[in-house]
């Protein structure tokens, strides 16, 4: 599935990673995941929550960097050797991928966000290979 | 020893009488050679013949750095390129240089002023004279290169940076006079002492400081890590280079070589001559140049002129150390940087003005410079790599521009301090 990722410019300083909870909490929005990229002076935060939009807006408004990322969600079972099947297939099929994380839903399924630089080839790739990855059951894309 | 005594210890009405004559003749010169000029005389209803003496000075329009921009590279020259002999270049606002050429009988007049020079600071024929001013478009190197040369002085024409042998070669070759820049003097100083090299062991007894501005106290900085006596040298290329004015052993301000450069002070915001004695803008009109004579050039340095006679011996007028400038213009490690060259190249890169902070900080004994740049949504990329590769090409393109290494730092918008909206572009804080 295709969804919109939130990623804020962050300064590594202590309180900022904060001050965006903060303000996504108040405005009543619920983070699902996220990620930090970080070199020595500046970050990356990747979020991913209910209202990308929203969320994107009221950071904004509070003088943040802000901007919304097109990532791939995939489900993926919840069990070893799951995420190397994906890998593998995304692999052969010459998806480059930027950078992923992962986030468990519960006991069962797992979902893994994709960065890759071809979404559109990235969903069509998984898409193909359905059967493959849904033999771990549980599979949705 | 005074160089040319005649010249040098003439009275007033002696140098006030030269300095008319070839005042005259330089009116008439670029009246004739240099279309801009002339028009601007002409705006004011000005003949050359209106000129008849130094008393008049104050009657000729000025000449800013823009008009050299404007002119660029050769509008100003007021030969044919057959007599130029040689050109050097300094960086410009936009990213063009401003351009100075010289015919032969100027690099002799250059040469001669900067033997002037180096006698005021108490060098001699039997000294051996290292040259860590930078060779090339920059007049630094070159122009105490010819003058010591001049002098008959042994030249060690180093250029700078290396300094590891620039040490080695003190060491070796036994130099008597160091010329750089302050700051990298008392960088060469902490690698002494990182070398283990007491300077007590060292020939030393001269430097000839300048190209920034540097204090009082860190003349006595210099003089105690070094173990010599500093000179304080002053130049800028539009007038001739260094040798404009220096220092004698007395330390007691600069002799303004005026038989060639006629200074003058003005008030920056009225621009009209300020009392005798008192603080302004320094503005010079170079009397005997032919490559490019230039008539009340506002240099933007502050300072004052004393016209009493020093204990030298010489009567030539004494500036100041400059105090500041009358523009935003900024002086790191020897190179001009004004905030509208960087502002610039952050433009040629996105559609609209970032914000951004320039920050000079002097640490241990070199000035570095930090520029803070907001990170604004057309800059903003979700990817690590290309924010670095932003800020990579950001630092290239100004070391490209400015000629000197910059410290580039992404930071999140707003965090640069804003004054009623503008956000101060420059802090320097340097204690000079």
């Amino acid at each position: 599935m295709k969804a919109k990722q939130v990623s804020v410019f962050l300064e590594n300083k202590s309180g900022r990673l904060n001050e965006v909870a903060q303000i996504l909490g108040e405005a009543g929005i619920n983070i699902s995941a996220f990620t930090v990229a970080d070199t020595s002076d500046f970050g990356v935060l990747r979020l991913i929550v209910s209202e990308p939009e929203k969320a994107c807006s009221v950071l904004k408004e509070n003088q943040f960097s802000a901007r919304t990322t097109d990532v791939v969600l995939a489900n993926s079972p919840n069990r070893p050797g799951a995420l190397s099947k994906m890998l593998k297939i995304l692999n052969a099929e010459g998806v480059f991928i930027e950078y992923l994380y992962a986030f468990t839903m519960n006991e069962e399924t797992a979902v893994i966000v994709i960065r890759p630089t071809n979404i559109d080839k990235c969903i069509a790739s998984l898409e193909k290979n359905r059967d493959a990855l849904l033999s771990n059951n549980n599979y949705k894309l | 020893m005074i160089w040319n005594e005649k010249i040098e210890c003439a009275s007033r009405d002696e140098m006030t009488h030269i300095q008319s004559e070839n005042l005259i003749k330089t009116v008439q010169r670029i009246y004739h050679n240099i279309p801009s000029y002339r028009a601007k005389m002409q705006e004011k209803g000005l003949l050359p013949g209106d000129i008849k003496s130094v008393e008049d000075l104050s009657k000729l329009p000025f000449t800013n750095k823009s008009d050299l921009r404007d002119n660029y590279p050769f509008g100003m020259f007021s030969v044919p390129m057959s007599e130029i002999v040689r050109v050097h270049a300094s960086s410009g606002t936009t990213g063009k240089p401003t351009v100075v050429g010289y015919t032969r009988n100027d690099l002799q007049m250059w040469a001669e002023v900067v033997t002037r020079a180096l006698c005021m600071a108490g060098v001699h024929k039997n000294d051996i004279v290292q040259i860590a001013y930078g060779y090339g478009l920059f007049t630094g190197g070159l122009g105490l290169h010819y003058g010591t040369e001049n002098l008959g002085a042994t030249v060690i024409p180093i250029s700078g940076g290396n300094t590891k042998k620039q040490i080695q070669l003190m060491q070796d070759f036994g130099t008597s006079v160091i010329a750089c820049t302050p700051s990298y003097a008392l960088f060469m100083a902490e690698i002494m002492e990182e070398m283990g090299i007491a300077p007590d062991s060292l020939n030393l007894r001269g430097g000839i400081f300048g190209a920034e501005p540097w204090s009082e106290n860190m003349r006595r900085e210099i003089e105690s890590k070094l173990k010599l006596k500093a000179i304080d040298i002053y130049g800028l290329s539009e007038v001739v280079g260094p040798g404009v004015s220096c220092e004698c052993e007395q330390q007691a301000g600069m002799h303004v070589n005026e038989d060639h450069f006629i200074p003058e002070i003005i008030d920056p915001e009225t621009l009209e001559p300020v009392p005798k004695g008192e603080l302004g803008e320094l503005v010079f009109s170079t009397v005997t140049k032919e490559g490019i004579p230039i008539l009340r050039y506002r240099t933007r340095d502050l300072t004052r002129l004393n016209y009493q006679k020093c204990t030298c011996g010489r009567t030539l007028v004494r500036m100041e150390k400059c105090t500041g400038r009358s523009d935003d213009m900024l002086i790191i490690r020897g190179v001009n940087v004004f905030p509208s060259q960087i502002e610039s190249v952050l433009l040629e890169m996105s559609e609209t003005e970032p914000h951004y902070q320039l920050i000079v900080e002097r640490e241990g004994t070199l000035d570095v410079m930090k520029l803070l740049v907001e990170v604004q949504e057309q800059f903003f990329s979700d990817e690590i790599r290309e924010l670095e590769a932003l800020r990579k090409k950001i630092t290239a393109n100004i070391q490209g521009t400015l000629g000197i290494s910059v410290d580039v730092k992404l930071v999140e918008p707003k965090t640069i301090e804003r004054t009623a909206g503008k956000s101060k572009r420059v802090i320097d804080n340097r204690k000079i």
